[in-house]
């Protein structure tokens, strides 16, 4: 609670003054060095810059610089009819189409009260844990990346990757910029033999994880980087509206599959993992023992769907003007909470239209965990973070 | 959790003065949101999130919402005199609406897994009038969230400890997410299938400075 | 014991680089150019307009209704409608324009249409040395055989046909049912046919 109080006593966040160099002897002398970090840094994952200030290499004053890819989503969006938005989450986080589809689609039926037929449901728990798998796996290997593993497992969760992608064009015609899911249901039924196929993926997938943690979890290179590296204390997390498994390393139990039960989540038994630290460590477990977890719910999910329709016969492709009125609607994204904000006056535009970007709000203590660290482990722990620009700057 | 009205009633008891609104929300969503005045926010805020039967300590969302001057037209009952006999008569009043923008929080429970309660701040009007308090000293979340309502919409946040643009670059003059904002005509001048961009971008482009294609 | 997880590791990648000479799971690299790998039913890239018969001017089942125009969501399509010399409209497009430097493939355009007229293409290698007019495609460049439409998505492409003919024997009777008793019923046929009818194909 430490972080909390200092941080509402001074109304600063903590550390954010440069002081001069103290020693328990006296002050020293020396000068800080600026570093711009990025925009075009292999290691921001996109545009993205830090202005970091470094006292010799440790770390003392972080501020991460965003809008190299801002587009104004939520203006377009504000511009178009609901339906024109959903190709546009796509590009949000372009990791994660179906999950931005899925947070999008629910916020508007919270809007518009329509039902989705229970296929729909199991269909869109499939997209959206396959989503989770693949985000998974290429973060980690996007991790390891950042430490220097240059190649071998980025391109193990590749592979893995690809197969899932494939699954995806089967079912919606495009590898990542899915568009597939509609208000109150879903666009096109599976295609035959899908169901089959992505069987074959969940049962093969195990292999891979398994190769994964053989090759990196007891790798001693790897635990040198990552154990006590960027640790984030439980309450910092919370305060900081940190969601997603960068949370629950730290210790919190808060996954909304569970605490919303949004779609049939209170179906399939899952547990959901935590960590102890809060360092880069836990949260790359974190979504190791995740995958392994997602296998479950896709295991049953894939056993029980049922056969009937996809799509809410009330909701309409064209002219659909929901009541005027608000809804918040949010979901368990890969990277964290991903919400949407819809504002409806009736007409065939949103008002107002907003989107919770997961990564963007968990950055925000991208400085605290960096502070004291080096340079590579500033590397390290935004790694660890999971950003996506397109999410990031929308 | 218990119902907004008992929320309200709560906070009332807690903090005398605060004046807290229920705004009812008409769609199936049935989230309805509290009006918080300013002088009180930071206090409201704080209680909501250490009241131990509230603990509201996720701050979920927060967003900026532009509400235009608008003419409301709404239909009253008058009392008239009609050929002598006195009648009800439906009569359409035009009213004008000032302008505001508005502050809006979503707020969950992670300790007791309710939610979400909905804070909503307004500013006065849309030209001068536009700071409201920051409650980026309760939640810590708020801040890149506050700092990009300032840089789109233009709400100035008091007690904020970082307000820069976030998005916009720093020497960027308006706020983009607002509903009058007028686009800039800088397109790029380049062949389209739609007239309205190219001419548009025509009148920017001086015939000196326009690309050759 | 320092240094087990590595050669642990190592051994991983050891397996995988030996496996890949007898496990087609680990190989997956495909050679692309000369090796391709068969497209989803479902693949879609940009959109093209479907004709029926051989004539790709006369066959166009657009009616230019602009339905896909308006809820384009990047706005990358520009339709003119054909008009007669009186100024008649003529329910087929003059210009059908579509910018796939602008499209983004999300096949929202063919979900609209109500006469079947726009469908996804598979076509992919659409590289080009002029970066406006060579991405700016035409009517005539858009314009592709139903034949080719049962090509690259044939489960499809055979539900619309049926549904297609469907809806053009419905008409039919229906127009024949409202011509057979009453003559004077003209106006009543022609309403009838009116709502989703597609254009008539053209005879070869």
């Amino acid at each position: 609670m430490n972080a909390t109080i200092e941080l509402e006593a001074t109304g600063k966040k903590s550390n954010f003054e440069i002081l001069p160099k103290v020693t328990p002897a006296g002050e020293i002398s020396g000068e800080f060095l600026e570093v711009s970090m990025g925009p075009h840094h292999p290691s921001t994952h996109g545009v993205f810059r830090m202005d970091v200030t470094l006292d010799g290499e440790r770390v003392v004053k972080l501020k991460p610089v965003f809008g190299y890819l801002h587009r104004n989503h939520e203006k377009i969006a504000e511009g178009t009819a609901y339906l024109a938005s959903m190709p546009y989450t796509d590009r949000l986080d372009y990791f994660c189409s179906m999950t931005n589809n899925w947070a999008y689609a629910l916020a508007v039926e919270k809007l518009a009260g329509l039902q989705v037929p229970e296929r729909a449901e199991y269909i869109r728990v499939i997209t959206a844990e396959l989503t989770r798998l693949q985000n998974h796996a290429c973060l980690c290997g996007f991790l390891l990346q950042d430490m220097g593993a240059l190649g071998t497992p980025l391109m193990y969760a590749f592979r893995e990757r690809e197969k899932i992608l494939d699954l995806f064009e089967a079912l919606s015609g495009s590898r990542m910029m899915c568009n597939y899911m509609r208000f109150g249901g879903c666009r096109v039924d599976l295609s035959p033999g899908w169901i089959e196929e992505t069987k074959r993926v969940v049962e093969n997938f195990p292999r891979f994880l398994d190769e994964f943690e053989r090759l990196l979890s007891e790798n001693e290179i790897l635990i040198a980087r990552t154990q006590g590296v960027g640790v984030l204390p439980a309450p910092l997390a919370i305060n900081a509206s940190i969601t997603g498994p960068m949370l629950r390393a730290s210790g919190v139990n808060y996954d909304l599959r569970k605490a919303d039960k949004y779609g049939i989540y209170e179906r399939f038994q899952f547990r959901v993992p935590l960590g102890d630290h809060g360092d880069v460590y836990d949260r790359y477990m974190v979504r190791v023992l995740e995958m392994r977890e997602s296998l479950k719910i896709l295991q049953a999910a894939l056993r029980d769907i049922p056969p009937g329709p996809i799509s809410d016969p009330k909701a309409k492709v064209r002219n659909f003007r929901p009541k005027a009125g608000e809804a918040y609607g949010r979901i368990e994204a890969p990277k964290g909470e991903l919400g949407f904000y819809l504002i409806s006056d009736g007409s065939p535009n949103p008002y107002r239209y907003r989107v919770r970007p997961p990564s963007l709000i968990n950055l925000t203590i991208l400085e605290d965990m960096c502070l004291g660290h080096i340079i590579p482990d500033v590397v390290v722990i935004l790694g660890s973070v999971d950003i996506v620009l397109g999410e990031v700057d929308r | 959790m218990s119902p907004l009205d008992q929320v309200v009633a709560r906070i009332g008891a807690a903090i005398p003065g605060a004046r807290v609104q229920i705004l009812p929300n008409d769609s199936p969503s049935g989230q309805h949101s509290l009006l918080v005045d300013h002088e009180h926010a930071v206090a409201v805020a704080k209680f909501l999130r250490d009241d131990p039967d509230l603990q509201l300590d996720h701050l979920a969302n927060v967003t900026g919402v532009d509400w235009l001057d608008a003419t409301v037209k709404e239909k009253a009952k008058v009392r008239k005199v009609i050929n002598g006999a006195e009648k009800e008569v439906e009569e359409t009043l035009e009213r004008k609406k000032p302008g505001f923008l508005e502050a809006v929080y979503h707020l969950y429970s992670i300790a007791r897994n309710h939610g979400p309660v909905i804070l909503r701040l307004r500013t006065g009007n849309r030209i001068d009038q536009v700071r409201v308090p920051s409650l980026t000293p309760i939640w810590r979340g708020a801040e890149f969230q506050e700092r990009e309502i300032y840089d789109l919409y233009g709400i100035v946040f008091d007690g904020h400890p970082d307000l820069r643009r976030i998005l916009m670059w720093d020497e960027f003059q308006d706020h983009p997410m607002r509903k009058d904002y007028v686009e800039p005509d800088d397109y790029e001048y380049e062949p389209t299938a739609h007239d309205k961009v190219l001419e548009k971008a025509k009148k920017h482009h001086t015939a000196a400075d326009r690309p050759q294609l | 014991m320092l240094g087990e997880g590595i050669i642990k590791g190592m051994t991983e990648t050891a397996r995988n680089f030996f496996g890949s000479y007898i496990d087609s799971d680990r190989l997956v690299t495909v050679q692309y150019p000369e090796q391709r790998l068969p497209l989803k039913e479902n693949t879609r890239n940009f959109p093209f307009l479907v004709h029926d018969g051989d004539d790709p001017e006369k066959g166009l089942r657009c009616v230019a209704c602009k339905i896909c125009e308006k809820e384009c969501p990047p706005q990358c399509i520009f339709i003119v409608l054909e008009r007669d010399e009186k100024g008649k409209p003529q329910k087929h497009p003059k210009v059908f324009d579509l910018d796939i430097s602008v499209c983004m493939s999300c096949q929202i355009c063919v979900e609209v249409c109500p006469f079947d007229a726009i469908k996804m293409d598979t076509e992919f290698e659409l590289s080009h040395d002029d970066r406006f007019r060579g991405l700016l495609l035409d009517k005539k460049q858009l314009a592709k055989p139903n034949h080719y439409y049962h090509k690259i998505h044939p489960v499809e492409a055979a539900e619309v046909d049926e549904r297609l003919a469907a809806e053009k024997a419905k008409a039919e009777a229906k127009a024949k049912a409202a011509a057979a008793p009453k003559p004077a019923a003209g106006p009543a046929a022609a309403t009838a046919g009116k709502p989703a009818a597609p254009r008539q194909p053209v005879p070869a």
